[in-house]
């Protein structure tokens, strides 16, 4: 066997190049910066090789008589040109490989295959949710012709398919390059599509019986590289070269899977995966795509407000802030809970320390979220940042465990006083009554709840879209959101919100930057301590040894 | 079928359709047996696989399924002594237009084709094989059903053949109707249970990764009973049947504008096109002329009877001699038909007459390929039926100039750019009959709609 990291000598448009061995010839081209356009090719799925849009010449050393590689003036093996164009998607390069990836028979491969890929295909682009990010119009201007042959009738096919509850089909947009096939087989182990019929004929759909309902459904319209597959919840709603497009990470769950916001005008259309190898390869789950429309709810909490009698009403942030600084103040440490949220960043859990601090109590702890992981991606924590709720100390081992107790007290009305973070406490068995004959219930959220009715205090504050901050995943990886939309009305960053109330308990303690709170982490927690923010790429920072536990295993 | 018996003609030589049509003959195994049948098996068991090989690499016998490779070369990819099992796996899904050899030796004799491929399992080790029959012959996998139960029962299949400690079985595996699944890695997905998507080569080759991803070999009906002759022979005897490197007989299958079309065994290159359509099929019908022959299926590239054609051959002093001959005198070999630009492919000799209309006879084929290709690649599922399109189109009055043009920039777009030999398939009637015929197509196109000057129709 050859070492791991052999390199091998291959030639591409006429340049010698070094490749690690075991690469395929489209990616080394891609190494070498030579783009080849391809459909069917997806590095994370098996190769078909049927789009022959890669198509390439290639060639091998030239062999004298002695069955040894010629070597030419150059002092590199002479190449010996295959006369027929190879695909370039589905081999592995070899030493003294030829590549030409711009030669005249490679550019007229790819105009006919353009042509071909077009005869049929309904030019519905002004209608098309793909325009704009799709790879038959990109190709075209850039590979293909300007007019057409053909004055045939195109070939009909099934249009407007509901081939799940969440993603629509146009078969007669579809190319037929079998990615939705290989994605449900491969990755999402629920080998669900197909084609039928013969040639031209030949469309995608579902098999008999069955649904594209799989929690993975909507990565097929991700990597679909035309119009025929779509979201349904995305469909006609936004022109995609309008949308603003902002790296994030999905918060349901533990993984943490990259993602990228598509927003316009404060409002968020659609969520994508973003690549990341190390947590979400290129996809994620429907769920958590899916789960952003509450941040476009009418409903949101936008102004803050304080309990006058068995009313709610609006106030400033000035006298909300105030009146929560002097309802903390008014009890002694063992009568105030902390209820915090492992949904919030390192950023506010941090701060939420630090008031817990301040106010000198005991009783803290997050709300555990849990459910059945997938095998795919999908944690069992569904909350997001429970590792790091865990190392700024919000909870212990098992997340959650104080709860009981904090409940009980709450009941005995031992505790007369309750800070809520972003989780509504009938989660932890009290009931709206129960809540209401709290002396103070200062909650931060950004939808009503039955908590947020009994709140005597009410800071409105940002949802996931709305803020900056780290999570830590599951697997011990650090990660940053960013902002994509502003918050609502006059509500606010949670993190200002809290140090705010530290404030109103301790004077200014001169943060007046998020990077700030994350200098102050960063500082006193070791694993961290070379990093800020900023700093934290876009695909993370791992800052423990992954835990081969962990449930995540794309 | 059985009852148009019809004798050979002088001229044949029949080795492999010995007994089709043979007076007094059945499809069962005593009459096989009476007649010396499973001798050249009991024989294949005294030498060794290698040996085996070694006599079918030497007898030089090409493959009679379409691309006439050496079948000994493709057996030698398989590498003895490997961890996975070997297959063999006769391709019976004879299905290219104008071929109709195989179906005779399943229907009239399906021993010798079992007796051959006996003999190449043991040669190849496979201890499990398959019979790849197309779904359109159903009456063909009830007698090799039946065979296979006769063989089973004389021991010539199942635990320790004949006492060799050899052990085989034999299945049918029937298939549903496609034209593709006679290509083996399409024959292979299917007998997976997949769509017949012909595979990527590299790296899906059968020898390598085939049924399984297991070394395959898939043999034509034909090439696997001349195994039992090059036992019985000798590779060296048997190569001296036929010229060097188109040795051996073959059967071609002569249909179209002759007088007696059939199927007739020569030594390959033995006869001629000119003898083939004039003495042996009885010539062309009364007051015709020949305009064109397609020499080895409808794939293959059709031959004018105006061309001329220069081709070497070598004398016995060992020196070459360039001959110009024309398509009557050509010797219908595989390295001549090659030479000439055809092939002899399949063996299926389709004869024109003048009263062809090469755009008719170019719609034709160009409607079967387009309803055949399987979709699985660009340029052959669009082009098949742009083409098919175009000549349809044409044939109905509604051509335009540039059809022709576009006829042929379709088909050189897809020869030589898909997974399979389909696109060549495909491609090579068009580009052929363009080649030899294109002023027949551009007065077609210019031949205005005689009514309302349709175009196009759904395919």
């Amino acid at each position: 066997m050859s070492a791991p990291n052999e390199l091998l000598n291959v030639q591409v448009d006429g340049v010698w190049h070094q490749f690690q061995k075991g690469t395929r010839v489209i990616e080394a081209c891609a190494q070498a910066g030579k783009f080849v356009p391809h459909y069917c090719y997806h590095p994370k799925l098996s190769s078909p090789g049927n789009c022959r849009m890669c198509l390439i010449e290639m060639g091998m050393p030239r062999l004298g008589p002695e069955r040894k590689p010629e070597i030419g003036a150059d002092g590199k093996p002479v190449v010996n040109w295959i006369p027929r164009p190879q695909i370039s998607c589905a081999q592995d390069i070899a030493e003294g490989m030829g590549i030409r990836t711009d030669s005249p028979m490679v550019r007229e491969c790819r105009e006919g295959v353009m042509e071909f890929l077009l005869i049929n295909h309904p030019l519905d682009c002004p209608i098309c949710d793909q325009a704009g990010e799709c790879h038959l119009q990109e190709y075209s201007v850039e590979f293909g012709t300007s007019g057409s042959r053909f004055l045939e009738e195109k070939v009909k096919k099934p249009k407007r398919v509901e081939i799940g509850p969440r993603v629509t089909l146009d078969d007669e947009r579809c190319i037929l390059c079998s990615r939705c096939i290989r994605f449900m087989k491969e990755v999402a182990h629920d080998d669900v599509l197909g084609f039928v019929s013969r040639g031209s004929h030949t469309y995608l759909t579902a098999h008999p019986g069955k649904l594209l309902d799989s929690n993975y459904s909507l990565n097929t319209v991700d990597i679909c590289p035309v119009g025929a597959l779509t979201s349904s919840d995305f469909r006609f709603k936004m022109r995609v070269w309008f949308l603003k497009e902002t790296k994030s990470i999905c918060t349901n769950c533990g993984t943490g899977c990259n993602t990228i916001i598509g927003s316009r005008q404060n409002e968020i259309y659609r969520q994508t995966p973003r690549e990341n190898d190390a947590v979400n390869s290129d996809w994620m789950c429907d769920y958590g795509r899916l789960k952003f429309h509450y941040v476009n709810s009418p409903e949101r909490l936008k102004t803050p407000q304080i309990r006058e009698g068995h009313e709610l009403v609006d106030t400033t942030w000035n006298s909300a802030l105030l009146k929560a600084g002097e309802e903390l103040k008014r009890f002694q440490k063992d009568e105030i809970a902390v209820v915090a949220s492992a949904r919030m960043t390192n950023e506010e859990l941090w701060l939420t320390k630090k008031l817990i601090d301040s106010v000198g109590t005991s009783q803290h702890d997050v709300v555990p979220r849990t459910g059945e992981a997938d095998q795919i991606l999908m944690s069992a924590d569904r909350n997001p940042n429970t590792l790091g709720a865990q190392l700024i100390g919000l909870t212990g081992e098992k997340p959650g465990s104080g709860l009981k107790e904090i409940a009980e007290k709450i009941r005995s009305g031992a505790i007369k006083a309750v800070v809520a973070l972003g989780e509504n406490l009938t989660k932890l068995g009290l009931g709206a009554d129960e809540l209401k004959k709290l002396a103070a219930l200062i909650v931060v959220d950004i939808l009503p709840n039955e908590t947020t009715r009994s709140a005597t205090v009410l800071l409105p504050s940002s949802a996931f879209s709305e803020k900056r901050g780290s999570m830590i995943n599951i697997k011990g990886r650090l990660q940053r959101l960013n902002r994509a939309t502003q918050p609502p009305g006059t509500a606010r960053d949670d993190w200002e919100i809290i140090r705010d109330l530290i404030q109103q308990l301790t004077g200014s303690n001169g943060i007046y930057l998020i990077e700030d709170v994350f200098k102050q982490i960063a500082d006193s927690i070791p694993d961290l301590n070379a990093l800020s923010l900023s700093r934290i790429s876009d695909k993370g920072v791992q800052l423990v040894e992954e835990n081969e536990e962990a449930s995540a295993t794309v | 079928m059985a009852s148009t018996t019809r004798t050979a003609h002088p001229r044949e030589r029949r080795i492999i359709f010995k007994n089709i049509d043979r007076p007094g003959w059945t499809n069962d195994i005593d009459c096989y047996l009476q007649d010396g049948g499973y001798e050249e098996l009991k024989k294949a068991f005294t030498l060794t696989p290698p040996q085996i090989v070694n006599e079918v690499k030497v007898s030089g016998l090409r493959g009679r399924g379409g691309a006439g490779f050496p079948c000994g070369v493709k057996w030698g990819f398989i590498k003895p002594g490997g961890s996975k099992p070997v297959y063999l796996i006769c391709n019976a899904d004879e299905s290219e237009p104008g071929t109709f050899k195989d179906r005779y030796i399943i229907h009239q004799d399906p021993h010798q084709l079992l007796e051959g491929m006996i003999i190449s399992c043991y040669a190849v080790n496979a201890r499990l094989a398959y019979i790849y029959i197309r779904g359109e012959f159903p009456e063909g996998a009830i007698i090799l059903e039946r065979a296979l139960a006769e063989a089973r029962q004389h021991g010539f299949l199942g635990k320790n053949i004949l006492g060799s400690g050899f052990d085989l079985e034999i299945y049918v595996f029937r298939g549903a109707g496609a034209y593709i699944c006679g290509e083996e890695t399409g024959l292979i997905e299917s007998m997976e249970g997949k769509r017949p998507y012909p595979r990527i080569k590299p790296p899906y080759f059968p020898a390598v990764l085939g049924l399984y991803l297991c070394p395959t070999i898939v043999n034509n009906v034909e090439t696997l009973c001349n195994i039992k002759y090059i036992v019985r022979i000798g590779g060296a005897e048997y190569a001296k049947i036929g010229k060097p490197n188109n040795t051996g007989t073959r059967v071609l299958c002569v249909s179209g504008d002759v007088q007696r079309p059939g199927y007739f065994e020569f030594d390959v290159g033995g006869i001629t096109m000119g003898e083939l359509i004039y003495d042996i099929c009885g010539g062309l019908k009364p007051g015709r002329s020949l305009k064109a022959v397609i020499p080895g299926g409808s794939s293959a590239k059709v031959m004018s009877a105006k061309d001329r054609y220069k081709i070497k051959t070598k004398q016995s002093d060992g020196t070459m001699v360039e001959n110009e001959i024309g398509l009557e005198d050509v010797p219908i070999d595989f390295d001549t038909l090659a030479a000439v630009g055809s092939m002899a492919g399949s063996g299926g000799v389709i004869v024109m007459d003048d009263t062809r209309e090469m755009v008719w006879a170019l719609n034709n084929i160009n409607e079967f390929y387009a309803h055949e290709s399987c979709g699985q690649c660009t340029p052959c599922r669009e082009g098949s039926l742009w083409m098919k399109k175009i000549t349809e189109r044409m044939l109905h009055g509604g051509g335009v100039e540039q059809d022709t043009d576009t006829l042929k920039s379709v088909a050189d777009n897809i020869a030589g750019r898909t997974i399979c030999a389909f696109g060549e398939a495909c491609a090579w009637p068009t580009q052929s009959f363009l080649a030899k015929f294109r002023e027949e197509f551009v007065a077609t196109a210019d031949r205005k709609a005689n009514g309302n000057g349709s175009t196009s129709t759904n395919h």
